[in-house]
């Protein structure tokens, strides 16, 4: 973008495409509808400013057949509200990413799709959010299993003080996933395989994990979360911690994961957001500015404070 | 941009200190760099500006705050060994005079002058026991509602709660366990345990008798209360640093709070929790007040837990005004040295496990 220094003006027609053919699906809007009835025609996006920040969401927020549907998700921290109504749908198969400034709600949105906001103080979510339709937030249902159909990566690699095999076969032991020590054995073996650890692990399952190498770890812990044999897998900026070849290491592995799950992911990294997601979803200052297909986004943000933001002009 | 910013208040800041300390010391760069402030090279040379005078003073100073504290840390070695030496020497003629029958014999007869420590060695041993078999689950349980499950409007007043119940002096124990706790025991709880667990075969032994209310179960039990506030306090302090990454991790694996608890956050916390229980532990051994109050301080081993017994503190607390002879008092003082000796080796046995427990978890689990 920094090649356009008038950006807008340059991106005035292509801005107008997008724009009809966002405006004729009747979802898209769900979560803003009464914030601002303005009929938006879009010819100029800076209008639904407030304070800086648009009470909508640009771009295209809902999926077909989504794995996961938010609609009106709030998160409060006690009385400081974290995350304003964010309405988005996650699709299968393919990588999302959630970019922007630190505190502007992306990690917070992240661990609403596991509960993982349940196990701090205070936090309390509101809006729905449904995991292939049925309701993540019911009473009624059973947070651990929920859990194990979510797999979640952190940002520093944390395998448990146990060892190798252990860490792998944590998971299904506590699920009880196989029945004999030859089932688990292969569990471990197609987890790591996956994670592309195998081989560097092969000869020394029972070492401490601890042992191994940033970039092993991180691998091991996404292992480690195949082995429950999730649905989705939620990655924290899963190689913040990592040096580049780890990073590029953790990132093809993703890129293969991607044939069979849904990946959300949340990064600091642009670079990293363009390379290996397909859509990726703007945050700022708790509301969900913008999202569309990666390329589209990095290539014709149409939201202000996108482009500023992935033209580095802030964040 | 930054750079430069920083950099014209230090130069200020140089010339001033120059123009308090004239000739002190020349300044050796070169009358360009003199001038020009921003160059960050010629800033940091005149640095090295410092008096010598003051230099020696800094090296005093240090001297002095070193000297202090290693005097203070050697104190400590001092009062060790000073209280082992007079142990020894006061334990002398008891352990001179009894030789080892002085710690096999459970005889403690003033009259005739014969002392053995057995019934006190075997009291304190056991109420400590009956008293860390209560208290651990119960302390356990505490730290992980406090630290796991606790809504945090609870966590506070619990909190307190478990620093003012440590607050209570051991004599209010005393006092409680002898008034309160002894009679309802007596009534309700010790016809019942030798009822049930009486009849049982193997261990039935040691509930059988007539229940006087005060004896080493009861002592056991005081015991526990007292400690349940250090094992917890400290148990929770342990629990609160496991990482929360760890617990999110395995969360995130859908475990549940009770598999969490179980396999992160006390294989994480063991060596901590292996410390509160032996602060715990050392506290039971040495306890004076309560349990002299509640043990009925009887220098026989009675077969039965609720049967009178005595500990060595007890017989300590109870029995130095009466010690009339070199012998009952150099007895008395050899108990205490027993006592030394236990706590010590309890001490000594918890740092190994410490160690192991650390070196078992480095090499793998």
């Amino acid at each position: 973008m920094t090649e356009f220094p008038g950006g807008s003006i340059v991106h005035g027609p292509r801005r107008a495409e997008v724009n009809g053919a966002g405006g004729s699906d009747g979802r898209r809007r769900l979560g803003e509808a009464g914030l601002n009835a303005k009929p938006s025609g879009r010819m100029h996006v800076a209008d639904s400013l407030e304070g800086g920040v648009p009470a909508r969401t640009v771009g295209e927020v809902s999926v077909e057949d989504p794995v996961f549907s938010c609609r009106d998700v709030s998160v409060f921290y006690g009385a400081k509200q974290a995350l304003h109504s964010v309405t988005l749908d996650i699709a299968r198969r393919q990588v999302l990413a959630a970019i922007g400034p630190s505190g502007c709600g992306k990690s917070t949105f992240l661990r609403c799709l596991n509960r993982m906001n349940d196990t701090i103080p205070g936090a309390r979510v509101t809006g729905t959010i449904t995991l292939d339709g049925q309701d993540i937030y019911d009473k009624s249902k059973d947070i651990a299993q929920l859990r194990a159909r979510i797999g979640m990566v952190f940002q520093k690699p944390n395998p448990f003080h146990k060892s190798i095999y252990d860490n792998v076969a944590y998971g299904p032991r506590i699920h009880k996933l196989t029945r004999t020590r030859a089932d688990l054995d292969e569990l471990v073996f197609t987890s790591l395989s996956r994670a592309g650890l195998w081989n560097e692990v092969k000869d020394r399952l029972s070492a401490p994990a601890v042992g191994l190498s940033g970039g092993q770890q991180q691998r091991l812990c996404i292992a480690r979360t195949l082995a429950v044999q999730p649905e989705v897998i939620l990655m924290d900026e899963p190689c913040s911690a990592l040096d580049p070849i780890a990073t590029a290491r953790v990132e093809d592995l993703i890129e293969e994961l991607r044939a069979s799950y849904a990946i959300v992911m949340v990064t600091h990294s642009m670079q990293q957001a363009a390379r290996v997601s397909q859509r990726t979803a703007f945050f700022y200052m708790g509301k969900l500015i913008e999202v569309s297909d990666t390329d589209h986004v990095f290539t014709n943000p149409q939201h202000r404070l996108t482009e500023d933001y992935i033209t580095g002009r802030f964040g | 941009m930054g750079g430069r910013l920083s950099e014209i208040p230090f130069g200020m800041s140089y010339a001033v200190s120059h123009r308090g300390a004239p000739g002190a010391h020349e300044p050796k760069d070169n009358d360009g760099e003199q001038h020009e402030c921003q160059d960050p090279d010629a800033a940091m040379s005149r640095v090295a500006a410092i008096e010598p005078k003051r230099i020696a003073g800094q090296r005093l100073r240090e001297r002095i705050f070193h000297g202090t504290t290693l005097a203070a840390a050697l104190l400590v070695l001092v009062l060790l060994g000073g209280v082992g030496v007079s142990l020894l020497q006061g334990a002398w003629p008891a352990f001179s005079h009894f030789k080892l029958a002085f710690l096999t014999r459970q005889i403690w007869n003033p009259v005739t002058d014969e002392y053995g420590a057995v019934g006190a060695v075997y009291g304190t041993i056991v109420t400590s026991i009956i008293g860390m078999l209560l208290a651990l689950p119960v302390s356990f349980g505490i730290a992980v509602f406090l630290t796991e499950l606790a809504p945090s409007w609870l966590k506070r007043p619990i909190g307190v709660a478990i620093e003012l119940l440590a607050a209570i002096p051991s004599i209010i124990y005393g006092f409680w366990g002898l008034f309160v706790l002894a009679p309802v025991l007596q009534e309700h709880i010790e016809p019942w345990i030798i009822s049930t667990l009486g009849a049982l075969p193997g261990i039935g032994f040691l509930f059988r008798g007539a229940p006087f209310g005060i004896g080493v179960l009861t002592a056991g039990i005081v015991l526990a209360i007292m400690i349940v506030p250090f094992i917890a306090a400290v148990m929770r302090d342990v629990f609160e640093t496991v990482p929360d990454l760890l617990k999110e991790s395995a969360y995130g694996l859908g475990a549940t709070t009770w598999e969490v608890i179980w396999r992160v956050v006390v294989p994480y916390s063991r060596t901590g929790m292996v410390g509160g229980t032996m602060l715990g532990l050392g506290r039971a051994l040495g306890e004076t007040m309560a349990v002299t109050f509640v043990i009925g301080n009887a220098h026989h081993i009675g077969r039965s837990l609720l049967s009178p017994g005595t500990t060595i503190s007890a017989t300590i607390a109870n029995e130095f005004t009466e010690a009339t002879t070199k012998l009952y008092a150099s007895s008395l003082i050899a108990l205490g040295a027993l006592l030394f000796v236990i706590t010590f080796s309890v001490i000594a046995i918890a740092r190994l496990m410490l160690l192991r427990l650390n070196r078992r978890a480095l090499s793998s689990v």
